[in-house]
């Protein structure tokens, strides 16, 4: 799974980084593995997605959300 | 006797890093250019004690030493080169408190260069409504470094600030965490290889070449014994260094950082579920940008005719007062007609820069980037698109180099290519003053002003045309690229009104003395075309006249003013203006606008300057240029120059015509060839002409 598969307001902790294509400036802004990341909202025509991650508030595209693996937090 | 020392304010872009140089340093700034580049800097020298004055920087904000644009290029290579004459002695790194984790990262980056580094907490005040408490004796003990906690908007925490610059030798030049163990053997080597050298200075200057084509490899000379990695390998290693220092950053902030999560969220939420809504959103985005120019339209009128009746005043009274001759009259007809033709437009300049950055303060531009990328991106651009494109409204060298942001060439080319459509201000003086002569100053049911909403329209017409020739431009560009987009959302703030003063004043004085020397400039060499004549008929001007017309039902007015208009069409300007009369006829043009045109290829405004200038060379009377302009006819037509017709014509070549030096400059240096400005020029003034031409056909 995804950030890209993220429903509004559902969290997930960020896995391995695979993927070369991720942007530096990404991991600088503390998208790292281990990190937690939220779904605050989606913008009006589903793209781009507006994420905090590490008490960071960010957008990014859904190309790039697709790279980033994350692991669901169950419900608490 | 007293020392300088050389003082660099760095940071994250929106932790206010700003306002705390404007706090530090009063109103002594001086606003440059790096050189070369056309990236701001703003310095100022200041006293810090009886014996050492600081010369503090603000440097461009940045989130990492890795820089991926030219501003944060700026900040690194001062960093890495000890020989330049602004080497900093000490570095405060600006933070702001909800966002100390991010900003460490830049921290801990800058120890590792072994200069003495402050850190310097700001918006401090907003601690106890946001429920945090932070240990500062240990995070100074974990950072080796002085914390210092301050507000700029509450003025507090700048002395003891200061006082830990005084003290900058104190601070302990070691390193936070050891990098270098993200790869043990490749550092080991990389030192023994150049044993003089600072080891993350020689790591930043390999990385950058992998970001950031600017600087060159070569500056170390390569040795044997080293092998140097490949651009992946240095990628993935770049990767691992965030990763470790971050997990030093999250270590350290565990033990020394307390949030009560109750008070943390709040306002963000609140503001954003309207901000960013469907629909909300957007007819927000519509309402903001009209409230800004219908503003502009009303506020600025009385200013402005309050400058223009100066400008008129401060001309009579130098012809009445100076002793007649050529001086008195190129200053009266030629220097202050051409200067007052700039000053007019202050007010609305002022007024939209003040909005532009009002918006940019308070954090809403990041919700309209976020609003608009998907559509923008149908376009060719990005959401970050939209800030050059309305701060194009302003003027569009500033908005050239604002795509700078744009991290995709192809969305950064699109988005330079189309800037030039919005309606900078240099139109702005054009566009009322036509519309003011030709739209009713009526109202539609009663509410709505005719004359604003041509305004309006007028600036939807630019919009609309960027975007639409920036969807033509991405389908005809072959260029290879990959895209990716990070944009930070700040939270709200208001503006602090210091910051919002300084920008409008800084660039208002930029734009009226930049604009005003050429304009000068202009005025002066027109008003000698104006006065003087290559034939005998310009100085004899009087008597041809008198002898050739019927002059015996004129009264003394009338002979003078077809002397003078006799005068003016055989002076040189005359001569050059009907030259090219034939090309501007057909659109409902004079040569008289046919020369403004010309000399507007200087600088847009400068078309009602030279207008005063024409009229006012030879004219006693006491006249507005509104005044003059209407009274004009038309030579061929009959009949008022200005009427409903041409004045459309000459607005929408207005708005299509690619009419700035400056802009093509700024171009070429951001694109690296004349190849771009040059298909603005001939594209977008050719379809001007094209468009112009039918309206006035079917107008008139």
């Amino acid at each position: 799974m995804t950030v890209a598969n993220l429903k509004k307001g559902q969290k997930a902790i960020i896995g391995e980084m695979t993927s070369q294509d991720i942007p530096l400036k990404l991991l600088e802004m503390g998208c790292l593995p281990g990190n937690h990341v939220e779904l605050i909202q989606i913008a009006p025509f589903k793209d781009p997605l507006y994420l905090n991650v590490n008490d960071t508030y960010l957008s990014i595209r859904k190309e790039t959300a697709k790279l980033i693996n994350v692991e669901l937090i169950e419900d608490e | 006797m007293s020392k300088q020392i050389n003082v660099a304010l760095v940071g994250n872009p929106n932790t206010g890093k700003t306002s705390v140089f404007n706090n530090l340093t009063g109103l002594n700034q001086k606003v440059g250019n790096y050189p070369g580049i056309t990236v701001e800097k703003k310095e100022a020298i200041i006293k810090l004690s009886r014996n050492l004055k600081a010369h503090i920087m603000d440097l461009p904000g940045t989130y990492s030493l890795n820089a991926t644009s030219m501003d944060e290029n700026v900040v690194v290579e001062l960093l890495l080169n000890k020989n330049d004459k602004d080497y900093p002695d000490v570095v405060v790194v600006v933070s702001d408190i909800e966002n100390l984790k991010r900003n460490l990262l830049l921290f801990t980056q800058i120890k590792d260069l072994g200069l003495p580094t402050i850190l310097a907490i700001n918006m401090a005040d907003r601690m106890d409504r946001k429920g945090i408490e932070l240990d500062i004796d240990l995070l100074e003990k974990r950072l080796n470094t002085k914390v210092n906690l301050i507000s700029a908007k509450k003025n507090k925490g700048f002395d003891s600030l200061k006082q830990s610059i005084i003290d900058y030798n104190k601070i302990s030049l070691n390193p936070c965490l050891d990098a270098s163990a993200i790869d043990k053997d490749y550092f080991d080597s990389l030192r023994k290889a150049y044993p003089n050298q600072d080891l993350y200075k020689l790591w930043l200057v390999i990385t950058q070449d992998v970001n950031f084509g600017k600087t060159n490899r070569k500056r170390i000379p390569s040795e044997s014994g080293f092998k140097p990695k490949s651009d992946s390998e240095i990628k993935r290693l770049q990767q691992k260094e965030t990763i470790k220092r971050y997990q030093f950053i999250n270590n350290t902030l565990k033990e020394t950082l307390t949030k009560d999560l109750a008070l943390a969220t709040g306002l963000r939420a609140k503001i954003d579920r309207l901000m960013i809504h469907k629909v909300w959103g957007y007819v927000i985005f519509l309402a903001i940008l009209f409230l800004i120019f219908q503003t502009i339209y009303d506020w600025s009128t009385y200013p402005m005719d309050l400058i223009d009746e100066s400008f008129l005043f401060l001309s009579e009274f130098v012809k009445q007062n100076l002793p007649a001759g050529m001086l008195t009259e190129l200053i009266a007809e030629g220097i202050i007609p051409g200067i007052g033709g700039i000053v007019i437009f202050v007010p609305q300049i002022a007024f939209l820069f003040l909005f532009i950055s009002i918006l940019e303060e308070t954090g809403y531009m990041s919700r309209v980037v976020f609003l608009m990328d998907r559509i923008m991106r149908k376009f060719g651009m990005s959401g970050k698109s939209v800030v050059p494109l309305v701060s194009g409204t302003a003027c569009a060298i500033p908005a050239v180099m604002a795509a700078r942001n744009i991290e995709s060439w192809k969305e950064r080319l699109v988005t330079i290519l189309v800037v030039p459509f919005t309606t900078c201000s240099a139109r702005l003086p054009v566009y009322l003053i036509i519309i003011s002569l030709v739209i009713p100053d009526e109202r539609w049911l009663g509410i709505f002003n005719y004359q604003a909403i041509t305004l309006m329209l007028l600036y939807l017409l630019g919009f609309v045309t960027a975007v639409a020739s920036g969807w033509l431009a991405s389908k005809m560009l072959k260029v290879d690229f990959k895209s990716y987009f990070v944009v930070e959302m700040p939270n709200y703030k208001l503006p602090i009104f210091k910051n919002v003063a300084f920008t409008v004043v800084e660039k208002t004085k930029s734009f009226v003395f930049g604009a005003g020397k050429i304009i000068l400039a202009i005025s002066i060499i027109l008003w000698v075309l104006a006065s003087y004549g290559p034939t005998d008929r310009f100085d004899n001007a009087e008597e041809i006249v008198t002898s050739t017309i019927d002059h015996s039902e004129m009264t003394a007015q009338e002979l003078e003013t077809e002397i003078s208009s006799y005068k003016l069409k055989n002076s040189y300007i005359g001569y050059a203006g009907r030259a090219i009369e034939p090309a501007v006829t057909p659109l409902g043009y004079d040569w008289k606008i046919g020369i403004a045109i010309i000399s507007s290829f200087a600088a847009r405004e400068v078309f009602v300057g030279t207008l005063a200038t024409i009229y006012s060379v030879g004219n006693e009377d006491e006249q507005t240029i509104k005044s003059r302009m209407a009274a004009e006819t038309n030579p061929i037509l009959g009949g008022p120059l200005f009427t409903f017709a041409s004045g459309i014509s000459l607005l929408l070549f207005y708005a299509f015509a690619m009419q700035c030096m400056s802009t093509l400059a700024i171009v070429k240096r951001e694109t690296g060839t004349w190849k771009w400005p040059m298909i603005q020029l001939f594209g977008m003034s050719g379809f001007a002409y094209v468009v112009a031409l039918i309206a006035f056909q079917i107008l008139k």
